[in-house]
């Protein structure tokens, strides 16, 4: 990884700013969709898709590129936009998101579209899949890198515990999992449905190395993969620290903009229906300027 | 009489027929596989040597990853090392993988299109005494119902290693069925294995019905086959080792011969291959069908013989059967 510089912390925050507006674009053309995971996560798809990651857009089958895999496949809309800026498909792609015969499907289909890396949604399987391709790696000397993000929610799901139990056993250090820890899901806090805390001591007694950070400080991010990288013999995780609903003041911290669109429905605490997308994009509006 | 072109054992009907169990066919398929092709690898998940995946893992300690009890973590670190250009085989018992891992089968490995091979082993009541939690009765149809997968149900030992090669040869997701227990060894080294043919073991000219066997129970079909001939009613048995994708001309063919079917399963006959018989002959030809199966209901802990005798899938019951839908026929 090359050395981050603050021109290009800056243009990594810009392009997740764009992410972001792509995001709710998408969504309020489909109607349908999560808001709240995608634009909480803009800041690492961009630092991955923009910095850290070893790939070719045009060639999204190359042997020797690095995996992200999203094993919360629901946030689908924060890589559709991520991998259409980076150069995968065409921007104007992006407004098939849900819609019949579109390679953008409601949660992502490895067969539909070249670069999404696995078929996810069904909570609690990305992880192993990601150790899979750990393990097909190491057999075949290869030396790219596997990333899986999963959310919180999905730790609730036995099959995230095997998964955990499994990659330290076979010294995995060339996957790192990355917690979308943003506290939120369908039901309410996640605390609250299911308490995940002490998640950090939970992984380091599972044998991980485990680096805690905020995830919305992109060198905070990218310095705790850096450090993933120099791990060896054990893999790790990394805790990110998330706001759901980043970037558009109504959303922020709410659960109800789980798995809601905007514009579809009128929530508490937000502006009416009408209104939700001009005043999403006008907030990200408003960041955008402060970039500049 | 048996076909002498599938060139079958000669012991069949004999004392001394061979008795050996599918899942030693399938540890010598998977070893020679892995031989044969270096991405071969193989899962388990605490079962490596019921499952007979020990003579593989031995051979390629570094290609044998042993998942522990987790079914669901198994099959999809097999769905990510398929992904990766390698070909795994997942072994568990049937009602855990694809029981238990049903929706991690379906999304990771399936939908997702990565090349693994699921054996189900300890399938059906020839289970025994293990009892109804470990006798996999719904596994076909479980599978059936998934788009694009091939399931290979091999009638014994010798056909269970050459299903065990041919999935290796697929590119695709292929589900295999295998038993716990010794069943009657009925095929030959020679014996030819064509993924997708429906093969004549016991022919005659003009059969009364066609019986449509498979797995094991191929074996109390043939038995009964004789039994009748012995009551001058002549019958076709069949072998159905390839129930997906199923040789739809072929099952037409034989019941435009015969004009009755009979299907003879170790599954409940919803779903498995009583379902896909049916459900093809309905859409094509309609046609006095009996169902030899377990009938909508858990079996118990036994032996072998007297679960089929207790749950009517012996050969007397199959005997009954033809006669039942023979007297079903229209003239």
């Amino acid at each position: 990884m090359k050395d981050l510089d603050e021109d290009k912390i800056r243009d990594l925050e810009r392009k997740a700013n764009k992410i972001r507006q792509m995001i709710i674009e998408m969504l309020a053309e489909a109607k349908s969709g999560h808001s709240a995971g995608p634009l909480g996560m803009a800041d690492i798809f961009s630092a991955f898709y923009f910095h850290i990651l070893n790939h070719e857009p045009k060639k999204p089958d190359s042997d020797d590129r690095d995996r992200l895999v999203l094993s919360n496949g629901h946030i689908c809309p924060v890589r559709y936009a991520a991998m259409a800026l980076a150069g995968y498909f065409p921007q104007e792609e992006l407004m098939t998101l849900r819609k019949i015969n579109s390679r953008l499907q409601g949660h992502p289909h490895r067969s539909a579209l070249p670069g999404v890396e696995t078929t996810s949604g069904p909570l609690g399987e990305g992880l192993s899949q990601s150790i899979g391709m750990a393990i097909a790696a190491k057999m075949d000397g290869k030396t790219h890198r596997i990333y899986c993000i999963a959310s919180d929610g999905e730790h609730q799901e036995g099959n995230t515990w095997e998964a955990l139990m499994l990659a330290p056993k076979y010294k995995l250090d060339n996957l790192t999992l990355i917690l979308d820890r943003n506290n939120i899901q369908i039901d309410g806090d996640t605390e609250n449905v299911m308490p995940l805390e002490p998640v950090v001591s939970k992984y380091r007694s599972f044998g991980w190395e485990t680096i805690e950070v905020d995830g919305h400080n992109i060198r905070a991010f990218v310095d705790a993969i850096s450090q993933a990288q120099a791990t060896h013999n054990k893999p790790t995780a990394v805790v990110a620290h998330i706001i759901p609903g980043k970037g558009v003041s109504y959303m922020e911290n709410n659960y109800l903009w789980h798995g809601n669109p905007p514009g579809i429905a009128d929530v508490a605490g937000a502006p009416s229906k009408d209104e939700q997308v001009k005043v999403a994009l006008s907030d990200l509006k408003k960041i955008e300027e402060e970039l500049n | 009489m048996l076909n002498p072109k599938l060139k079958l054992s000669e012991k069949i009907f004999g004392s001394d027929c061979e008795m050996q169990t599918t899942r030693l066919g399938f540890g010598e398929g998977l070893l020679e596989a892995g031989k044969l092709e270096k991405n071969v690898v193989a899962l388990s998940a605490d079962l490596t040597e019921s499952t007979h995946c020990h003579k593989f893992a031995k051979e390629f300690p570094e290609r044998f990853i042993q998942c522990g009890v987790a079914e669901q973590n198994m099959a999809s670190v097999a769905a990510g090392l398929a992904v990766s250009g390698k070909i795994p085989f997942i072994a568990s018992y049937a009602t855990f993988s694809p029981g238990k891992n049903w929706e991690t089968v379906r999304t990771t490995i399936v939908y997702n299109d990565a090349n693994v091979k699921i054996a189900g082993h300890h399938s059906g009541i020839v289970t025994g005494p293990d009892g109804a939690t470990h006798q996999a009765t719904e596994d076909i149809a479980i599978m059936r119902a998934l788009p694009n997968v091939t399931i290979f149900i091999p009638c014994d030992s010798n056909q269970a290693k050459k299903a065990t090669l041919a999935a290796s040869k697929i590119k695709g997701p292929v589900y295999i069925r295998f038993t716990r227990d010794k069943t009657a060894v009925m095929t030959s080294e020679k014996t030819p294995f064509e993924p997708g043919k429906i093969d004549v073991y016991w022919e005659t000219e003009s059969p009364e019905a066609t019986i449509f066997a498979t797995g094991y129970m191929l074996y109390h079909a043939l038995l009964a086959a004789k039994q009748l001939k012995e009551e001058k009613i002549d019958v076709e048995v069949v072998n159905v080792s390839t129930i997906k994708l199923l040789d739809v001309e072929a099952v037409v063919n034989m019941v435009n011969k015969s004009g009755a079917a009979v299907t003879v399963e170790d599954h409940q006959v919803m779903g498995g291959l009583g379902g896909a018989i049916s459900e093809t002959l309905a859409k094509h030809k309609p046609t006095p069908i009996e169902f030899i199966g377990l009938q909508d209901t858990f079996a118990e802990s036994g032996k072998p013989q007297e679960l089929l005798e207790k749950y009517k899938m012996d050969k007397g019951a199959i005997a009954a059967a033809v006669k039942k839908v023979i007297a079903r026929k229209t003239s």
